[in-house]
């Protein structure tokens, strides 16, 4: 498979960040980077990164069963990512994710029909004095409330 | 950018460049005193720096707290294996957000500490470990880089001295294990992360197998101040044994949460009240996590403590990471001992089996309990489950996990026999069996 010229410049960067023969510390990145890309770590992509960087598709998929940004299967084009941890949760972050899956109409983990937004409780995003937060891809939005939720909501409807 | 208001207590050593316009530019840095402590290390012999960084009393700030001149002073110089500077900018601890803001506001600085560390011991590459939400960060850290490479303080020959250090940032993927030093390393080099047995340690064989130093972000950004002013005037600022400041992230039910840079030692009931201007609406505080969700909770009784490593000790927590997640009155102290295990057990990485099954089986108890389907045995079961994870793991994940469990049941009891069915128990609805 054929990624884009921007992603392969980057890839041909990455492989030179570590000692010779340690080219598999590249791996990790070059899934995110390459998910970022196409939508998934899709069978493909992990063949495709296995032949570059000579790990074997299990120890691939090892690697990506690990790691939660990892996922296999698309998101929606605006993934939001509620974090419920102790900060977020004593401000509302709790209500905040009940009111994005009623307002999508999807539970955690699900992707809008359309597939235009999809829903995940996070842990700990690092936003914990500008709580409750998430982040939808990867922007951060702090001091959230249900109100800025369902502009953030309209203003993405817009846009797409 | 991400910075709230300063406040007129704070001690601004780490944080002196946040606010000013483009901070985050080594123009500005240049402006403002940088690499002026790099510079000055160059002119040292490299035990010297060590002995500079010993002598102020800089603790690890990632939550250890381990002395960071004793563990670059680890890493054998006479080794003939490269040596390597790993960032440990993997900031997940529940209440901790101090390292993103040292990263948007002044990545020059983080680069300094970096630089000051690798000719202290020799090394000529550094990796900045990052959490992949933190992507924004990321391309901040990348540009600082090309400007140090463009002004010559990274690279070939560094400022004519002959010496060599090249910095990447390199990205997880989602994992608060990768936080523990071996598990990180892991990670680095491509897989799960998993913590390595230790001994060996990381200064005698971390990445790749090499001597590596490895610190927190907030540490490696002490250092340049550090070389800058001398060890002992940063040694001053806090109290013995615990030298300089600390960045202090204020999350919860607080009038002016915030990150905020106060001496080492600085009372917490003050900071609660005076930086962070109180408990809001005028409600009553309950309890205070002092470091992190890793940490025992502290009683509002307990609260009037000197935050350093050693005072929060004696008060039967710890220190943390500088997490300050305060809790007032209406705080149900049940709700956040089973969103604090939901996390633990999210997050263990699975290779111990008393935490894999230890953090599975007390969110399960608790769960029981807060949906009043508890018995009343469950309680001290939660604890003794918890003391039965107690160092009995590779990484200190089961510990975090077990310690702060034990506390809010201990010291919030009754919370949790008021969950307790009135009546006789019926059977649980949902059967306790591993999924």
């Amino acid at each position: 498979m054929t990624f884009s010229k921007e992603l392969e410049a980057k890839f041909a960067d990455l492989v030179t960040h570590y000692p010779p023969g340690r080219e598999r510390a590249a791996l990790i990145p070059m899934l995110l980077f390459a998910q970022d890309e196409v939508g998934a770590v899709t069978p493909e992509v992990v063949e495709e990164i296995s032949r570059r960087l000579r790990v074997s598709p299990l120890e691939i998929e090892e690697v990506v069963s690990y790691y939660s940004m990892l996922h296999k299967e698309p998101r929606g084009k605006y993934h939001f990512q509620v974090c419920t941890n102790i900060s977020c949760m004593l401000l509302g972050g709790m209500e905040l994710f009940e009111h994005l899956k009623a307002r999508l109409g999807i539970d955690n983990h699900g992707v809008t029909p359309d597939g235009l937004f999809s829903l995940e409780e996070v842990e700990c995003i690092g936003a914990c004095s500008w709580a409750p937060a998430l982040q939808v891809n990867y922007d951060y939005h702090h001091w959230v409330t249900p109100e800025k939720l369902d502009r953030l909501i309209e203003d993405l409807r817009k846009v797409s | 950018m991400l910075y709230n208001e300063p406040h007129p207590l704070e001690v601004r050593v780490l944080t002196r460049r946040f606010g000013l316009p483009n901070s985050q530019s080594i123009d500005t840095y240049l402006a403002t005193d940088g690499y002026v402590g790099f510079r000055k290390a160059l002119e040292m012999p490299p035990e010297r720096i060590i002995e500079e960084v010993k002598i102020s009393n800089l603790r690890g700030r990632g939550g250890a707290g381990f002395p960071a001149g004793l563990k670059w002073s680890f890493v054998p110089r006479e080794s003939p294996l490269p040596k390597y500077v790993v960032v440990n900018a993997d900031e997940g601890e529940p209440g901790t957000c101090k390292d993103r803001v040292l990263m948007e506001n002044d990545p020059h600085q983080l680069i300094e500490g970096m630089l000051i560390a690798a000719r202290a011991v020799g090394a000529e590459t550094g990796y900045i470990y990052i959490r992949g939400e933190y992507r924004y960060i990321i391309d901040i850290l990348d540009r600082a880089i090309a400007e140090a490479y463009a002004r010559g303080y990274l690279g070939r020959n560094i400022l004519g001295t002959g010496m060599n250090f090249d910095v990447y940032t390199h990205t997880g993927a989602g994992s608060y294990e990768c936080g523990e030093e071996s598990a990180l390393l892991e990670s680095l080099e491509g897989k799960r992360g998993q913590p390595r047995i230790r001994p060996p340690f990381p200064a005698v064989s971390g990445a790749f197998g090499c001597p590596t130093v490895l610190n927190n972000v907030e540490t490696f950004c002490a250092v340049p101040a550090i070389l800058r002013d001398g060890g002992a005037a940063f040694a001053a600022l806090g109290t013995p044994r615990n030298g300089g400041t600390r960045l202090f992230a204020l999350s919860g039910h607080i009038n002016r949460p915030g990150v905020y840079e106060l001496p080492m030692g600085f009372n917490l009931l003050r900071m609660i009240e005076e930086v962070g201007g109180g408990v809001r609406q005028g409600r009553k505080l309950k309890a205070v996590i002092p470091g992190g969700t890793s940490c025992p909770v502290l009683k509002a009784e307990e609260c009037d403590v000197a935050m350093d490593f050693d005072s929060v000790a004696k008060a039967g927590s710890m220190l943390g990471s500088g997490g300050v997640i305060v809790m007032d009155e209406t705080t149900d102290m049940v709700k956040v001992a089973v969103r604090v295990m939901r996390f633990y057990q999210h997050e263990s990485c699975g290779w111990c089996v008393p935490c894999r099954e230890g953090t599975i089986w007390l969110r399960k108890i608790l769960e029981r309990l807060d949906a009043g389907r508890g018995q009343p045995s469950d309680i001290d079961l939660i604890a003794e489950v918890s003391r039965n994870m107690l160092g009995r793991t590779f990484c200190p994940l089961g510990d975090a996990a077990a310690m702060p469990t034990i506390s809010y049941v201990e010291k919030f009891r009754e919370e949790f026999e008021a969950r307790l069915p009135k009546k006789v128990p019926v059977p649980a609805e949902a059967p306790l069996v591993v999924v």
